[in-house]
């Protein structure tokens, strides 16, 4: 029986690359933006040594990059706080929205009493509840922590909602048929479906917790990436400035290249409807 | 041992029917007042027969099948499912389902998507009564296949493994809705004559929805033919065609004449 089966319909084929072919896949992926950005760099020394502009209004890269180098030093001691900010935020934020989430999906009553809260919470301007954290926390790492967690908790809330609610009505009749309870119907069926919007959201919140943990030194540090963007400002040391600002996005994008490769593990299947 | 008791057959009345319906009526709420899916429904299937249910859309045949499985509480009328409601049944796990889509868990290899039923509630009642999924999919020829993830395989490839699925827990009565109608032709009529030798082999009964006419034919030992606005029986069938049936036994005269007897009945209906 099982010969006859194999002609009528033929399975989709799982093709790997091979290694030589994916490595030219991959470089002509990365090519444009690459080439973009240096041509960006080079237009912006000819234009800065062409147009004579000071220093201290706009440095030229090659200034930025002798900076990056000579204050090497300099710049990790202060970019170690605000990595441990940013990452404790993360933790902390997107850890408690899932956890908020799951309540909310399982209580209408916890639904009606906070969903409107954490929308009000949202809306109110970051570097306006700032100042608020510190007068709590003190000046310490903790308000740091609060305000990147903070900015963590509704991007991650939203979309753990929907995730959790995004299963198909076909799925949960399965799970009726099996008699499966409330918690075998979580852990088997609604975890696994939401795994998509949890990662969407963990993409937004990596570079979001860098922002939070700026913003909160700006308010009262003196040390970290936030703080010595300020000291940089108020000395005129453009170059520095510059350096600070391209390690802060830096490290942005490893904290989002990080979630990516995260991602890719773990969701094997592809994203989509239930069938 | 426990179970395997409970299984005998009981010595009531009701003993030879696995289903039988007695006034069912199904009224839905909808937002223009209440719309009335089933109405006065009645009718029995023997253990161990294949039943296939046919009719104009509206007329309720999945909402049947969802009232035998306890998925819809019926608004009048009473279920029973081999002389229990159908709640009992399901919880005793004597139901297997199978849906238009695969319904299969993407995330799941195709081997973990048959064990699931297994994963799920108590373990110790009935547990040397299941089938190995192993076994099962070499059942539906899927032998190969074990750890494939679902949108690695084909429509029919995936509807396999939701039989599989539904057969695991060694089901005594298995609901089938339209399980292969979104498969190509050539495909479904493959599908059609593996689940008769499952059937065979099983000897469990089967309920089944479709909308085709031969496939209602080639399939049943009865068809219900089922009238829209609201859903009632229009007539039960008996498709005495001999056994095992062939796929080539459709171009048969025989054959024919039941599809053209079917034909006209859903004509008026």
């Amino acid at each position: 029986m099982a010969q006859t089966m194999q002609g009528e319909e033929r399975p989709l084929p799982v093709v790997a690359p091979l290694g030589l072919d994916r490595w030219r896949r991959a470089w002509s992926s990365k090519l444009p933006p690459i080439l973009t950005a240096v041509t960006i760099i080079i237009v912006w020394q000819l234009a800065i040594d062409l147009l004579s502009v000071p220093i201290y209004i706009a440095p030229a890269p090659s200034l930025v990059i002798k900076e990056f180098v000579t204050q090497f030093p300099l710049l990790i001691s202060n970019l170690l706080p605000t990595l441990f900010e940013a990452i404790c935020g993360f933790v902390l934020g997107n850890l408690t929205a899932v956890m908020v989430a799951v309540a909310l999906v399982h209580s209408r009553l916890a639904e009606r009493c906070f969903y409107p809260l954490a929308v009000f919470l949202h809306s109110i301007p970051m570097l306006a509840l700032a100042p608020i954290l510190v007068l709590i926390f003190g000046t310490g790492q903790a308000p740091k922590i609060v305000i990147a967690a903070l900015l963590c908790f509704f991007p991650m809330l939203v979309n753990m909602v929907r995730g959790l609610n995004a299963v198909s009505p076909q799925a949960l009749e399965l799970m009726r048929v099996l008699s499966a309870s409330r918690s075998e119907i979580f852990w088997k069926l609604r975890i696994q479906s939401s795994l998509p919007f949890l990662f969407s959201a963990l993409r937004v919140t990596a570079p979001a917790c860098v922002i939070g943990a700026i913003v909160g030194e700006w308010i009262g540090s003196a040390v970290g990436l936030g703080a010595l963007i300020l000291e940089a400002t108020y000395n005129f040391r453009s170059p520095l400035l510059y350096a600070t600002i391209f390690l802060s996005s830096g490290m942005a994008i490893t904290l989002f290249s990080l979630v990516a490769a995260a991602e890719k593990r773990v969701i094997r299947w592809k994203a989509g409807a239930i069938d | 041992m426990h179970a395997a008791q409970a299984r005998e057959p009981r010595l009531t009345s009701e003993a030879q029917h696995a289903v039988s319906l007695r006034d069912v009526s199904v009224v839905f709420t909808a937002e223009r007042g209440k719309v009335r899916a089933l109405d006065g429904i009645n009718f029995d299937v023997e253990e161990g027969s294949f039943l296939t249910m046919i009719g104009p859309s509206g007329s309720g045949k999945s909402t049947i099948l969802r009232v035998v499985a306890d998925l819809i509480k019926p608004s009048t009328g009473t279920v029973q499912i081999f002389g229990r409601t159908a709640e009992d049944a399901r919880r005793r796990r004597e139901l297997g389902f199978v849906f238009q889509d695969a319904t299969l868990l993407p995330w799941r290899s195709v081997l973990d998507n048959v064990r699931l039923p297994l994963e799920i509630g108590r373990r110790s009642r009935g547990e040397p009564l299941w089938s190995s999924p192993e076994e099962l999919l070499a059942l539906v020829g899927l032998e190969g296949r074990h750890n494939s993830l679902p949108h690695e395989l084909s429509g029919g490839m995936r509807q396999r493994v939701a039989i599989a699925r539904a057969l695991v827990c060694r089901p005594r009565l298995l609901l089938m809705d339209e399980p292969f109608g979104a498969l190509d032709e050539i495909t479904r009529d493959k599908m059609n004559e593996e689940l008769l030798r499952i059937w065979r082999e099983t000897k469990t009964t089967i309920m089944f929805v479709t909308h085709s006419i031969p496939e209602a034919v080639y399939l049943g030992q009865q068809v219900l033919v089922l009238s829209s606005n609201p859903g009632r029986v229009r007539e039960q069938l008996t498709i005495n065609l001999p056994n095992p049936r062939e796929l080539r036994s459709r171009d048969e005269p025989e054959f024919v004449r039941f599809t053209s007897q079917l034909r006209s009945i859903l004509e008026t209906c």
